[in-house]
């Protein structure tokens, strides 16, 4: 074990205080009894239970969850055959093309993106919102699950499939049957960091929301316009929780098909 | 014996290589057939091509008649063990040689019974619960087998099915590849880059060079008698003489080269260059002038010996500078043993060499 000095502890804490520090005071707060965030009147879990009655945000919460489950959801399949198509499509025509536009989301400026789906919501006269934000979020997280499922697949050892294709398992079969068990981690962990991505998503949401369909990051940051409130950092303690156990989930799983993978070769 | 399976000019390209060119072969019924060659020579190509992988760009390639173009792999009545096993990571030992039968919809108790009986037959019946990577690699090995002989396939076949072994399993495992080959009756196509593999196991061996056959044949004739410069370099060691053909007797032809005239049994040919072979265990090393018997010697030099225990490798200097190895069995401790820089009498008898036109 490698023993720190003194400078890298303190440019360590200096760093992690950095990163996290404004994310502790917002937690720490969440717990504070006082009205005013910044006098500190003991520890109480009063803004957990007005959070509790505040039907706006709960309403919020259920629209961002149900948002997130159902744009991850058709993310995750869309991604994983973009991934199929260009570990597994050979070298066809419009291949760069293809892996380009699948990719171009992921560095695209969200409000471009996000501008962009509104035109093309209001030019084919779609009324904005529940669906059109899982439609937005679906576009914005495939790349993300496409990226995680394909580096899995690009360590995947092809003769698996052929040896099931050659015991006289048709192509979808075998990849029900053989591909998908094998690839699921990756899958898994690709649905998880685009179910995180939706649920934190503030700039595309505003966008393409409409009447009815407010997400929670769009309420959070509609009520903090007019004051920050202590029930604000309840919600957000909630959903750094949330992010979080997502992110490790999916950190997890990326690790363990990682640690299979070798195996799997080497077979 | 009939034929099962045969291949009429076919040819296979990828990109600018073309790694199967206008080959054809006939491979018999209940036959142990090895194709034998270098790393790149097609054989891997031609295997995959009758599993059904790779699709020939010309000739065809028929199973007991029928021409295969257009079947794919999981409609073929062949199955295939792979170099690298394939085994799935995610089934039991049992469940991977359940796996073909259960495409087959085949009863339930039927597969059990059929996923004992394979078991059974590579003695891996205590393992079946197992996951593959709690096996070692023999026994991953076994599994493969068992799980491609499930569904009773009219040819097996073998893509460098032990060359993950360490060299003492291989050997075992060659003997037992041959008795479940005869046991089962079933045709078996294995590819291996490795001669003595090929030798021992295989009925009759095509060697591959480039794309294209070099020979077929059964082991002793290919050892034997091989048909180029090629086939006796690659199969086994060779001593190679290039020569001339001066003068044709009935039965045996005589080739001259600077310093040395040999006699070699073999029909009448056109004089003119040739080369012959002559295999290192068929030249005695003696310190004496050899007697009329053997009717070709040279003298020369020892320059190097290897002891390899059950035999001992001399390479000898010929007075005109060419190199002969000679293999000698070490049947008994010599009473006077050669020694390096020695003088030696090299000596062998007209029907230990070839005569090699290619």
């Amino acid at each position: 074990m490698k023993r720190f000095g003194c400078t890298n502890l303190t440019a360590l804490a200096l760093g992690l205080a950095f990163l996290y520090l404004p994310i502790a005071v917002l937690v720490v707060n969440s717990f504070n009894d006082s009205r005013l965030v910044t006098v500190w009147a003991g520890a109480s879990l009063r803004w957990y239970r007005e959070l509790a009655n505040d039907a706006a945000m709960l309403d919020a919460a259920s629209v961002s969850f149900r948002v997130a489950f159902l744009s991850a959801t058709a993310a995750t399949i869309l991604g994983t055959l973009a991934a199929l198509a260009l570990t597994r499509g050979g070298r066809f025509r419009g291949r760069l093309l293809f892996s380009g536009m699948i990719y171009a989301p992921l560095v695209m400026p969200e409000v471009i993106t996000g501008l962009s789906l509104l035109l093309l919501f209001v030019a084919v006269e779609i009324d904005r919102g529940f669906w059109t934000i899982v439609i937005a979020h679906t576009t914005l997280t495939l790349c993300f699950v496409a990226v995680v499922v394909q580096s899995r697949l690009v360590t995947f050892d092809r003769s698996l499939e052929e040896a099931a294709l050659d015991l006289g398992c048709p192509p979808l079969r075998t990849f029900l049957a053989v591909t998908l068990p094998l690839i699921w981690p990756a899958v898994a962990s690709g649905w998880m960091l685009a179910f995180a991505l939706s649920l934190d998503d503030l700039v595309i949401a505003s966008f393409v929301s409409g009447p009815g369909a407010t997400t929670l990051p769009l309420r959070i940051y509609s009520e903090v316009r007019l004051g920050v409130k202590p029930e604000i950092n309840a919600v957000c303690t909630i959903l750094i929780a949330v992010v979080a156990l997502g992110l490790i989930a999916a950190s997890l799983l990326t690790k363990r098909s990682a640690s299979k993978a070798p195996l799997g070769a080497r077979m | 014996m009939a034929v099962l399976v045969s291949f009429d000019q076919v040819t296979k390209r990828f990109g600018d290589f073309t790694a199967v060119d206008g080959l054809s072969l006939d491979i018999h019924e209940r036959e142990f057939f090895a194709l034998l060659g270098p790393s790149g020579c097609g054989k891997t190509t031609l295997l995959r091509m009758l599993a059904g992988f790779e699709a020939p760009d010309g000739g065809r390639v028929t199973l007991a008649g029928q021409d295969l173009a257009g079947i794919p792999p999981y409609r073929r009545p062949v199955n295939m063990m792979f170099q690298s096993y394939a085994l799935f990571p995610h089934m039991t030992v049992a469940g991977n040689v359940a796996f073909g039968l259960k495409q087959d919809g085949l009863a339930r108790d039927e597969i059990a019974a059929r996923v004992d009986e394979m078991l059974g037959l590579v003695q891996l019946r205590p393992l079946a619960a197992r996951k593959p990577d709690q096996l070692s690699g023999g026994q991953r090995q076994r599994v493969a087998l068992a799980r491609s002989l499930a569904k009773r396939p009219k040819v097996l076949l073998l893509d460098e099915p032990l060359a993950a072994l360490d060299r003492k399993l291989r050997e075992e495992t060659r003997f037992e590849l041959k008795e479940l080959q005869r046991r089962l009756a079933t045709t078996f196509v294995i590819v291996t880059h490795d001669q003595d593999e090929a030798m021992s196991i295989a009925d009759r061996i095509g060697v591959m060079n480039r794309g294209c056959l070099a020979q077929v044949g059964t082991p002793a004739e290919i050892y034997e008698r091989p048909a180029s410069r090629w086939v006796a370099g690659f199969v086994g060691d060779v001593n190679l003489i290039e020569g001339r053909v001066t003068a044709v007797y009935p039965s045996f032809v005589m080739v001259d080269r600077v310093g040395m005239r040999l006699r070699v049994a073999h029909a009448p040919v056109a004089p003119g260059p040739i080369a012959v072979a002559l295999r290192p265990e068929k030249i005695r090393v003696s310190h004496a002038v050899p007697d009329g018997a053997f009717e070709n010697g040279a003298a020369g030099t020892v320059a190097d010996i290897g002891y390899l225990g059950t035999l001992s490798l001399y390479k000898v200097r010929l007075d005109d500078g060419l190199v002969l190895k000679a293999a000698v069995m070490n049947e008994q401790r010599a009473e006077r043993p050669i020694h390096v820089n020695e003088r030696v009498w090299l000596s062998w008898t007209p029907d230990a060499a070839v005569l090699l036109m290619e």
